[in-house]
């Protein structure tokens, strides 16, 4: 067992903190995510010359041959300063099918531009009656000859609006909650029949509607086998869930940080109130929190590679933990801070929608605890076979 | 970062594990837990680990420790919860003994060090005191210098085990005058046989004996048995109680109680399926496990620091008040699981160590004491409300 970073990942997080530190303050965020396009797409070609954007990428993929670690500490150190550019959908998820499961001609087409920073997808997988549930598909696609047609409306599809290419998953046979039957396809987003309802999300990122009708795909961007994708698309949400637990847990932290320096300064009563006791194990309770989530996370990260029941377990309860601690974390934060902390002008309370929000990305504590617990279910069966 | 076990680890474990089987005393074997056992079978795993050269692992090697990696400790703490071993008991090995070794001159060291890691002497805490509880240094026990000799007087409480103790280690006021509490206080040792120490038994809420009050009146001490320079005891006594909170989290043990709690539910039936299958009950026994784990990486986390120089630091503190919670859902839930049969109550009824008239299954009698008796871990070893004030003193700067 060791606990410890490689020179390599310390490099990676010492030259991001400083990149962000620079350029990555909180009223210049605020400026971005409030301007016309929403994001920098020069501050994405900054991660690409660091090497964010090749470090989870094999040597032979083009990439700095890292892996979950690496992508845990950008993402850590992203959840600290409220990064809104799509590393999750383009580098974890499109990045994340294209190394599992892509053919070497998907492979060269795409990984060089993804990892160059030319190249930004988004991940179109959940649907409006679907909830959470990665085999809840209405979206159809039906093979046509060397193409298959696609139709349906993917929901809330974050970095869709800066993205040129989806991923899509979709039903290519079966009905509606089968767990056979789905596919995924790599869609340009300027294909014909592709439209798009662009908006702001409530954390300061952007997302669109997606809607497809009769767009043609052709054969060759299907990824992976027809009809088998369900065990591969689990695999891929299962490293981007664990890549925003480490965002959480960056967030927290700086939640938290903020929270003891605020209590420090502010005064009632003739004191700070970092004094009153009933104040200071509350900012103990998110300290624990806090702490929990770096282990949960650490945890899940290095059970990915594990088999599929172990995987699954590791990440619901990484997941479950993270909801919890950043719903808590973030809540006595901002009541903590008292009136200020309602205000948009304080950075405490950005990171509170993050955090909020990041229990509802890939299920949310009810939904991994479900899983979680029908996992155990299993372990307990196969134990007493 | 990587959380394989190396070849050398894998045959570790299957050492520990083979000497356990087969050395572990068979009349122990499934009892549990050391409810009512005699002072005998609580020393016995003890002894025997003593011969091997393992009671005191984590000791310094050149007092008797066995120089385990951490992760060759957490493997060891796995192995004897697995079978449910009763390990040695705390006050000598994982309290007296770090602070003899640490601050003790080395006659102290030769003449008690070996009694501890052989299992032959028991030793219990004379910390609190009725007016001292969370507030440990109010403490009003005084020792006077009387020629070559301390003269206790004053009152101990909670004093676990001390029915048993052959020695005891106490907070003693020897300068009353000094500015602050904790700077009066000295480290004293006693042999519980000395004239004038009365130990009178303090019956708890589970219906056991196992803690105690300890009266000392004019006992006389000879000054050898200072540890260290007197009027320094509250820094030893600190340094004891971040030795003692390192160990606190019981990850292994805890996790070995899921195990039976899930073999309980799977027995007890709720609507004609058994309870581990009802939603709301499954939901209670995952979030418990969930935490468990978060527990048992934030622990590898602190032993992996600790390997590197690190702690034990405040940091442990967190393992105390999470250890402590869950070992407490843990008895709360088992309580729960047992249903109707967690009602009676068997101590000397109907005589003590019968088994000739059971009732309901064996797993729910000790479902309600142990739930009762597991309310104390809260509260002992600086309650965890004093843990979250060393965290805001220590941590968080405020």
């Amino acid at each position: 067992m060791d606990f410890n970073f490689s020179d390599e990942q310390t490099m990676i997080r010492d030259s991001l903190a400083r990149l962000l530190r620079d350029q990555y303050d909180f009223d210049t965020r605020r400026k971005v995510v409030s301007s016309e396009s929403g994001w920098r797409p020069e501050m994405w070609q900054q991660f690409a010359e660091l090497g964010l954007l090749a470090a989870p990428f094999s040597e032979e993929d083009g990439g700095l041959g890292g892996g979950s670690i690496d992508s845990m500490v950008i993402m850590e150190e992203f959840g600290k300063a409220l990064v809104v550019e799509p590393y999750v959908p383009t580098i974890v998820c499109a990045g994340g099918f294209l190394k599992h499961a892509g053919t070497p001609e998907q492979k060269s087409e795409h990984l060089e531009a993804i990892i160059g920073g030319e190249r930004v997808f988004a991940f179109a997988y959940a649907e409006p009656r679907g909830r959470y549930d990665l085999n809840d598909l209405e979206t159809t696609a039906k093979k046509d000859g060397d193409a298959y047609t696609l139709n349906g409306h993917k929901a809330v599809v974050v970095g869709a609006p800066w993205a040129s290419h989806l991923i899509v998953t979709a039903r290519t046979s079966g009905d509606r909650r089968d767990k056979d039957g789905i596919s995924v396809f790599i869609v340009e987003k300027d294909a014909k029949g592709v439209t798009t309802r662009d908006y702001p999300t409530v954390d300061g990122r952007r997302a669109s509607e997606v809607y497809f009708e009769n767009v043609s795909v052709p054969a060759g961007n299907l990824i992976g086998e027809e009809g088998k994708a369900l065990p591969l698309i689990e695999r891929i949400v299962d490293e981007a869930t664990v890549a925003i637990c480490a965002e959480a847990m960056g967030a927290m932290g700086v939640a938290h940080k903020q929270t003891v320096e605020y209590s420090k300064q502010r005064k009632q009563f003739g004191i700070a109130i970092g004094k009153f006791q009933v104040l200071q194990h509350r900012m103990v309770d998110m300290f624990m929190e806090h702490e929990q989530s770096i282990s949960m996370t650490y945890m899940a990260t290095l059970k990915l590679d594990e088999d599929e029941v172990t995987r699954k377990k590791a990440v619901s309860a990484a997941k479950v933990r993270i909801g919890q601690g950043g719903r808590f974390v973030g809540q006595e934060a901002i009541q903590i801070h008292g009136g200020m902390g309602m205000t948009d002008e304080l950075a405490v309370g950005h990171y509170f929608k993050r955090l909020t929000m990041i229990d509802s990305e890939y299920g949310n504590v009810d939904y991994h605890m479900r899983r979680y617990s029908r996992l155990s279910g299993d372990d307990q069966a196969m134990a007493a076979e | 970062m990587n959380l394989e076990f190396t070849p050398e680890e894998v045959a570790f474990r299957k050492e520990v594990r083979e000497f356990i089987e087969n050395n572990y005393p068979e009349q122990l074997r499934g009892v549990g837990a050391r409810e009512d056992l005699g002072k005998e079978d609580m020393l016995a795993w003890h002894q025997i680990l003593g011969k091997k050269g393992w009671s005191v692992p984590a000791w310094p090697e050149k007092y008797g420790g066995t120089g385990w990696t951490p992760t060759q400790k957490y493997i060891w703490s796995e192995e004897n919860a697995r079978m449910d071993t009763i390990m040695p008991l705390p006050f000598g090995v994982s309290m007296v003994g770090p602070v003899i070794y640490t601050f003790g001159s080395e006659e102290m060291k030769a003449k008690h060090l070996p009694g501890i890691r052989d299992g032959s002497v028991w030793w219990c805490q004379g910390y609190s005191e009725p007016g001292a509880g969370s507030d440990l240094a109010s403490l009003k026990t005084t020792a006077v210098r009387d020629g070559d000799h301390y003269v206790i007087n004053g009152q101990k409480t909670w004093t676990t085990l001390a029915q048993h103790a052959d020695w005891g280690f106490f907070l003693c006021r020897t300068d009353p005058n000094a500015a602050k509490p904790q700077e009066g206080i000295s480290f004293i040792l006693a042999d519980m046989n000395t004239p004038g120490i009365e130990v009178k038994p303090i019956k708890t809420i589970d219906g056991g004996h196992e803690v105690n009050e300890t009266w000392l009146t004019d006992v006389r001490v000879p000054v050898e048995n200072l540890v260290g320079k007197e009027n320094e005891g509250w820094t030893y006594a600190k340094f004891l109680l971040a030795h003692e909170r390192s160990g606190i989290a019981g990850v292994a043990r805890s996790k070995r109680g899921v195990e039976k709690l899930r073999q309980i539910a799977s027995t007890e039936l709720l609507e004609g399926k058994p309870l581990i299958n009802d939603d709301d009950f499954l939901r209670k026994v995952s979030q418990l496990e969930i935490d468990l784990t978060a527990l048992e990486f934030t622990e590898l986390r602190t032993l992996a620091g600790e390997a590197q120089g690190k702690g034990p630091g405040p940091e442990s503190s967190i393992l105390k008040v999470k250890g402590t919670e869950i070992q407490q859902r843990l008895t709360e839930l088992t309580l729960e699981a047992v249903g109707h049969y967690g009602h009676p109550y068997f101590r000397g009824f109907p005589e003590d160590g019968s088994n000739e008239f059971p009732i309901g299954p064996d797993y729910a009698h000790q479902a309600a004491p142990s739930y009762f008796n597991m309310r104390k871990t809260s509260i002992y070893g600086g309650s965890n409300e004093i843990q979250r004030n060393i965290i805001t003193k220590m941590i968080l700067g405020l």
